[in-house]
């Protein structure tokens, strides 16, 4: 093959790939090279010096930078020799020289590039008696990353990923020569979604995370690899625990998926397992209060309150809502007690939040096959804030010229300044905007030069789905061959949704259960790890179906607000607590670890419904959560490949296939009415940091949530009122509430945009869930 | 109103305009700031930030990299003695004693009544004149302790106004470019080959 | 002989070819009259009625060998570029810093229409469709001497769209840096003109030829490389390269500085012309102040290691002096007398070295620091004789192997030719090192009197947090 480049490594011939860099091949060939500033998934800068080695390509060795240079035909590596030796210790005496060799006191000691380094290739003693340099020890360069300018090396790691793969350079180097240093902007913070990555890539304790200092040693943690669940992107990690608490997430390098990086959000939200606010035995309903109970009595009443409804009004008036947040084998077991045991057909995992759950039978794209798309079309939310690292992997594609990105969003985004096209358009005229794009004949040429994948979710919250649906089919069917990214948000909502948690023959989705509900038709609500107060857009509707719903049984890891008004709550499990799979956004099942003992007595939410069962008198017939994932491979449509073998055999997991059981997004028309004296368009979307029970419970996070408030268009807002700040009346037809109001560039003249699950006022008061789009007149109060 | 005022945005974005990518002109509009304020004040480097389209601190960064930006007060007058090795051998030393003696200061300080800011500088291309020194960064050759005495009472009496302005302004004379004979800037986007270039004869 | 005030350090003496410094025996040679009345832009004039092709043919036959330093000839560097790949740019490097360097600023004040002629003519020849002039920012008449300079050739039609009325066109964006020795160094000037920190780019992949300014091929070329290209056009290849040697063709200006009887800037005939000649030839420097001797000279700029009257035969070759053990460099000679306390002149360049490091990369940033803490312990009578060895043990971790030096007779030592090995992306660090390698070389003396033999208890003072 062309591609091979034959060299020797210390003597010993190997075969390289064209292109490759010396370090990787001689890594390939058995030879770690030691290095500071390569990091595989950032261009190179050949600073730290570390990776010297001698390379001769006929004309005697020469001093090579081996994260820079590439292999040439019939190259000898020496990675050995005595001037690799010496520059090397050479290299580490210097680094050490303005080392503080604080490692008692540094959370890296022990598994610190540098310390480690240090003992294998350094010289083993210093001879600097000079006085070392001197910085204020940490400085926070953010809420959550504290930075210790002593310990740096300057190995360019960190300002590097804020620049290249973050899109967020706060950071930067300061100053000249030996005073060189990393710092912020007076005033403004390294405030990326992303800086908790800086902390796990910096070789030494210069960076540290505030959730994490001072709590452990690295040779007191375990770890077991796992997948995050705060999104439905499902990116690798290691959960590392310390006397059965969970102290710590990292990023695992996943090819397909996450190249090792994990947004704050998600790596942070660990805290709140250990959150001091869980639910950690059932309750049950006594008169206005929830009283602790033994799980024997909570089950036994939560099958009594079933066998109730069953018998009052049928199976149809029981409705289970949820599933997003567990396991593939927590929603198997439920979607199999609902539909098997129960016999309702009500059952759903989405909280009106989403598109349709035909999204998932349309032809689809994996992470890859966008980050490699000739073209990308995003009908989504922003997905900065909903799927922080797909924006990575969609950013690194459009920065590295691979893809062209085509947004159409009801606002600007985080990945509008990538976009190649960013077209915004009004609430509910999605279909002119797809047809304005298809007319363009750059658009139409783009379209046709290579792959297409269509990222498809809900952008806005307060409009029905019914136009984005009806644009993507426009574009799909005007794009031939084109595939779908599913932007479905909610953790496990894509394993949910596939393995069963949707609405059988007849069912109802989740607003038609709760507008059932609140007509009084709901006997029995069980909530299965879900929160319709919190995340079902449409507030009214759903306080009024909490307040309908006769019984309502809760599955939860905390209180939330609408488990707090269940007669039962059946204190479950969190991430970390339970083994078992989880699919992401693509169809790809990757495996959960349990790595602690579950909070208080909880237990696993397929264990509750497997025991729920049992006390309706059927058995599921599991023992393990394995025999619950085999079932599923033997079972669910797409699944087959999905062995509990094959994901433990690859970290990287089983991609399913689509399933043929879910019919396809067909057409649908939606009628929008006239505008008239409610002349702001409102546009409800979520930010990453909200009240979200992960993010509210773990502390480093909580205050990160922005707050609610209006954001219009610097000239609109001019338009409502004069002063900044104000305070602003949001009127629908039929309720109002008041904002504080912000001028926000990224909002289209002409609509309002409000981040929804916020703390302050609710918007979701404002939201109808059955009306095509929400219009609101806005005054000055 | 430290960020640049509305004259010297204008002129900002002037200069912008020569470059293909406006962050090349981050180093000539921290200059316009130092000449509008005597330094470089945060609220500049901000608004430098937004001209040319970087964050502020990266133009901290870059701006913290050069010698000549200050980001405190300095004296009406940067003095700089020459310390490198040709004005070293010809005794810049003690040239640098005697001004610290005149003036009151160590390098690094600024004179009370806010006039001379004195400062060790290194090698300022005129080493066979040694030893110099530079006043707002014009040359002072084969300077002694008398020349020395008669420029600081030159300067207290203002009369070296006409040659030496106050700190910050560089050049008193700027490039013009005529719209007209412009041919604006080619960005590295335009693959088009010069039009005076043949194209390669094709063997 | 003589010298004028408005050139201050130029001397115009005997009876040499003049290459760029011709005019500046006028007070008003910067001006566009007195350009125009000394053959100015004939040169741009004889470029545009040849083809590109041959304009880059008659630089590439001259060898006009680079002035910034490197000596690389400039016709050879242009046809680095890859073919057919444009945009391509000019970047005129006029940040004049190396310690001892004297000319460029000379060339800018003095005659700045020689050199945007100059640019022009390389413009045309390599195809370079935008040029940017960086000038050193501690060189304010220089900028407004160019700046008065290109308004005039703006409005002459020199400069823009359709120079002289040919298809030729091309803009001068005049630029100026901020301080900061190393944006010297080409690949850190094309980052400081990207409005960056000016850190130099490694090497291979980013040789300014193929990957430079904001990614394209460019052309990084000296004031003074560039001032010669008017004479050579006006002039003809034969005419240049009848001056000097067939490997130095042409004339060169030298900054002496130092204890010499009569410093000065010189232009001098290249290859030819020995350090002797110039440091003791009455048309140069006259020989030692004083009537003091000679004890050390630096050749070529502070980076370069250091000759011994010894050398004093080499001539103004550079493959001759790298042969001695150093380099020429930039054109810049400093002279040390036999009063001249040698650790104190070695710890100066270090200093400077040391001050200027951009701080990238690990050993220049510490080491370069590193090397003049010990070495100003050592001069303030601190140090000990073991800080001797760890000076050159530090200086081993930037240069590993050995250390180009000048022979020394009296010590027996042979020359170590150039170049050295380095772990430094750049030439700083290195140079932090060679004054400290060249003193330590041939006065190790000087420093053993310096020293005790038990080390002295060091202060380690606590100072204030940055
Ligand atoms: C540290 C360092 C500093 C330099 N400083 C200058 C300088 O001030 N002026 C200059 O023209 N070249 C300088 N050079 C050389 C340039 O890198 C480059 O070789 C030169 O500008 C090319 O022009 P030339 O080929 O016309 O000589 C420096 C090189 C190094 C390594
Ligand atoms: S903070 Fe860490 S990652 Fe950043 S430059 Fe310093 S050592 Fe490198
Ligand atoms: S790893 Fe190559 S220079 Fe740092």
């Amino acid at each position: 093959m062309s591609d091979e480049i034959n060299v020797t490594v210390n003597g010993v011939p190997h075969v390289a790939r064209k292109g490759q860099l010396v370090i990787e091949a001689a890594a390939d060939a058995g030879e770690y090279i030691p290095r500071f500033c390569y990091h595989e998934r950032m261009s190179s800068v050949g600073k730290c010096r570390m990776c010297l080695v001698e390379c001769d390509t006929g004309r005697g060795p020469a001093v090579t930078v081996s994260c820079m240079a590439t292999v040439a035909p019939d190259m000898k590596i020496d990675t050995q020799s005595p001037t690799v030796k010496r520059m090397q210790e050479g290299v580490l005496e210097l680094l050490l020289a303005n080392h503080p060799l604080d490692c008692p006191v540094c959370d890296k000691g022990g598994e610190c590039p540098l310390q480690d380094q240090a003992f294998s290739h350094g010289p083993g003693e210093s001879r600097f008696v000079e006085e070392k340099r001197h910085f204020e020890k940490p400085i926070p360069i953010s809420d959550l990353v504290f930075l210790d300018r002593e310990r740096c090396i300057l190995c360019d790691r960190c300002t590097r990923f804020a620049d290249e793969v973050a899109g967020d350079p706060l950071i930067h180097f300061t100053s000249r020569g030996n005073s060189t240093h990393i710092a912020t902007f007076p005033d403004e913070p390294f405030a990326s979604y992303f800086s908790g990555n800086t902390v796990q890539i910096c070789p030494v304790g210069a960076l540290t995370a505030k959730p994490y200092r001072f709590k452990a040693r690295p040779w007191d943690l375990q770890q077991e690899e796992s997948t995050c669940t705060t999104c439905s992107v499902g990116c690798r990690v290691v959960v590392q625990s310390s006397r059965d608490e969970v102290l710590r997430y990292m990023g695992v390098d996943s090819e397909p998926v996450n190249h090792g990086w994990l947004c704050d959000r998600g790596r942070f939200s660990f805290e709140a397992t250990k959150s001091a606010e869980r639910v950690l035995q059932p309750l049950v309903r006594e008169g206005d209060a929830l009283a602790p109970a033994a799980w024997n009595v909570a089950l036994a009443e939560a099958a009594r309150l079933i066998g109730e409804a069953k018998a009052a009004a049928g199976a149809g008036s029981i409705a289970v809502l949820g599933g997003a947040r567990g396991t593939n084998e927590d929603a198997f077991a439920w979607a199999r007690l609902a539909h098997e045991v129960i016999g309702t057909t009500n059952v759903y995992a989405q909280m009106g939040d989403g598109l349709p759950v035909g999204l998932l039978g349309l032809d689809r794209a994996t992470i890859d096959d966008a980050a490699n798309a000739a073209t990308v079309v995003l009908l989504s939310p922003d997905i900065k804030e909903e799927l922080p690292v797909l924006y990575l992997r969609l950013r690194a594609a459009a920065e590295q010229r691979r893809t062209k990105i085509i947004e159409l969003t009801p606002k600007r985004t985080g990945m509008t300044p990538y976009a190649w096209r960013h077209v915004g358009y009004q609430p509910g005229t999605q279909v002119a905007a797809v047809d304005g794009l298809l007319a363009d004949a750059d658009v139409a040429a783009q379209l046709a030069t290579g792959p297409v994948v269509v990222v498809a979710g809900r952008a806005n919250l307060a409009e029905s789905t019914a136009t984005t649906v009806q644009a993507l089919r426009r574009l799909l069917d005007a794009v031939p061959g084109a595939t779908v990214l599913p932007a479905f948000r909610r953790g496990n909502v894509v394993g949910a949704l596939q393995v069963g948690m949707r609405p059988g023959k007849g069912g109802l989705d989740t607003r038609g259960t709760l507008q059932a509900a609140a007509d009084g038709k709901i006997e029995c609500l069980v909530l299965v790890g879900s929160d319709p107060l919190a995340d079902f857009p449409d507030h009214s509707l759903a306080t009024r179906a909490l307040a309908g719903a006769r019984r309502i049984i809760a599955v939860d890891t905390f209180l939330s607000a609408s488990a707090a008004k269940a007669d039962v709550v059946l204190a479950a499990s969190a991430f970390a607590e339970k083994a078992g799979t989880h699919t992401n956004l693509e169809g790809r099942v990757t495996s959960l670890a349990r790595k602690v003992t579950p909070a208080g007595v909880n237990r696993a939410d397929w264990m509750i419904a497997a025991e729920l069962a049992l006390e309706l008198g059927s058995d599921l017939g599991y023992g393990t959560v394995e025999d619950i994932t085999a079932d599923i491979a033997a079972k669910v449509d797409g699944y087959a490949a999905a062995t509990p073998a094959a994901i433990a055999a690859d970290s990287d997991g089983v991609l399913t296939a689509v399933p043929g059981a879910i019919d396809p997004m067909n057409h649908v028309e939606a009628v929008i009415g006239e505008r008239n004296a409610y002349d702001f368009r409102l546009v409800v979307s979520r930010v990453l940091y909200d009240q979200a029970e992960g993010t509210a419970h773990s502390p480093s996070l909580a205050h990160l949530a922005r707050g609610s408030a209006v954001h219009l268009h610097p000239l609109d807002l001019d338009r409502v009122t004069s002063t900044a700040g104000a305070r602003v009346k949001v009127s629908t037809a039929s309720a109002s509430v008041v904002f504080t109001a912000v001028a926000d560039d990224s909002v289209l003249r002409g609509t309002a945009w409000v981040p929804f699950n916020q703390p302050g006022p609710n918007v979701g008061e404002l939201i109808d869930c059955f009306a095509a789009v929400t219009d609101v007149r806005i005054e000055n109060v | 109103m430290s960020r640049l005022n509305e004259a010297n945005t204008i002129l900002a974005k002037e200069i912008i305009a020569r470059y293909p990518k406006a962050r090349s002109a981050t180093i000539p509009l921290l200059h316009l700031s130092q000449q509008q304020n005597g330094y470089v004040t945060e609220e500049a480097m901000a608004h430098v930030a937004e001209l040319v389209g970087a964050t502020p601190a990266e133009v901290q960064g870059t701006a913290t990299f050069y010698e000549m930006f200050k980001f405190r007060p300095v004296g009406k007058y940067l003095v700089n003695i020459c310390g490198t090795m040709s004005c070293q051998l010809m005794g810049s030393e003690a040239l640098l004693h005697h001004a610290e003696e005149v003036l009151g200061v160590k390098p690094g300080g600024t004179t009370a009544d806010g006039m001379f800011t004195l400062e060790h500088a290194e090698c300022q291309a005129a080493c066979t004149e040694a030893p110099n020194m530079q006043v707002n960064y014009r040359h002072c050759h084969r300077m002694t302790n008398e020349a020395f005495d008669q420029l600081i009472a030159d300067l207290r009496e203002g009369k070296r106004d006409a040659d030496i302005p106050a700190h910050g302004t560089l050049a008193r004379i700027r490039q013009q470019i005529p719209a007209e004979k412009a041919v604006g800037p080619v960005s590295p986007d335009d693959p088009a080959r010069p039009v005076w270039t043949p194209a390669p004869e094709v063997k | 002989m003589a010298t004028y005030p408005w050139a201050a350090g130029y001397v115009d003496d005997g009876d040499r070819p003049k290459i760029v410094t011709a005019r500046f025996e006028h007070e008003d040679s910067y001006t566009i009259t007195r350009y125009h009345a000394t053959e100015g832009y004939a040169g741009l004039k004889a470029a545009l009625t040849r083809t590109p092709g041959e304009v880059h043919d008659e630089v590439r036959g001259a060898t006009v060998l680079g002035r910034g330093g490197a000596g690389f000839p400039a016709g050879t560097k242009w046809g680095l570029m890859p073919p057919e790949k444009y945009p391509r740019y000019l970047v005129v490097n006029g940040d004049e810093s190396e310690p001892g360097t004297y000319k460029d600023r000379l060339l800018m004040e003095r005659d700045p229409h020689q050199l945007i002629e100059g640019c022009l003519i390389a413009a045309y020849a390599a195809g370079l469709s935008q040029v940017f002039l960086y000038i050193r920012g501690e060189m304010p008449l220089a900028h407004e001497r160019v700046a008065t300079a290109l308004n005039e050739a703006y409005a002459a039609g020199y400069v823009g769209k359709n120079i002289l009325g040919t298809d030729f066109s091309v803009d001068i964006i005049l630029h100026w840096g901020a301080g900061a020795y190393v944006v010297g160094e080409e690949t850190a000037l094309i980052e400081s003109l990207e409005g960056k920190r000016g850190e130099p780019r490694l090497k291979p992949p980013y040789f300014p030829a193929a990957i430079g300014l904001y990614g394209q091929p460019t052309i990084v070329n000296n004031v003074e490389t560039l001032s010669n290209l008017p004479w050579l056009l006006r002039n003809g290849v034969a005419a240049y390269t009848a001056i000097g040697t067939e490997t130095s063709p042409g004339t060169r200006m030298v900054a002496v500085s130092g204890h010499v009887a009569r410093p000065g800037v010189f232009e001098i005939v290249n290859g030819t012309t020995t350090f002797r000649d110039l440091l003791f030839g009455d048309e140069f420097c006259q020989g030692i102040r004083d009537g003091n001797s000679l004890k050390a000279f630096v050749p070529g700029g502070g980076s370069a290691p250091w000759f011994t009257p010894e050398q004093l035969d080499v001539p103004f070759e550079g493959r001759v002096a790298g042969a001695a053990g150093s380099m020429l460099g930039s054109g810049a000679v400093m002279v040390m007398d036999d009063t001249t306390d040698i650790p104190t002149a070695a710890l100066t360049l270090t200093r400077f070295y040391a001050h200027e490091s951009c701080g990238q990369c690990t050993p220049c940033r510490e080491g370069g620091t590193w090397l003049m803490r010990v070495l100003e312990r050592v001069v303030e009578g601190q140090g000990t004789r073991a800080d001797l060895d760890q000076l050159l043990e530090i200086g081993e971790s930037i240069c590993p192997g050995k250390f180009p030096h000048a022979a020394n007779s009296a010590l027996g030592l042979e020359a170590t030719p150039f170049p050295y090995k380095m772990t430094t992306i750049c030439f700083v660090g290195p140079s932090a090192y060679a004054p400290v390698h060249s003193a330590l070389t041939h006065f190790r003396d000087e420093f053993e009197a310096r020293v005790a033999d038990t080390p002295a208890r060091r202060q380690i003072p606590v100072t204030a947090v940055h």
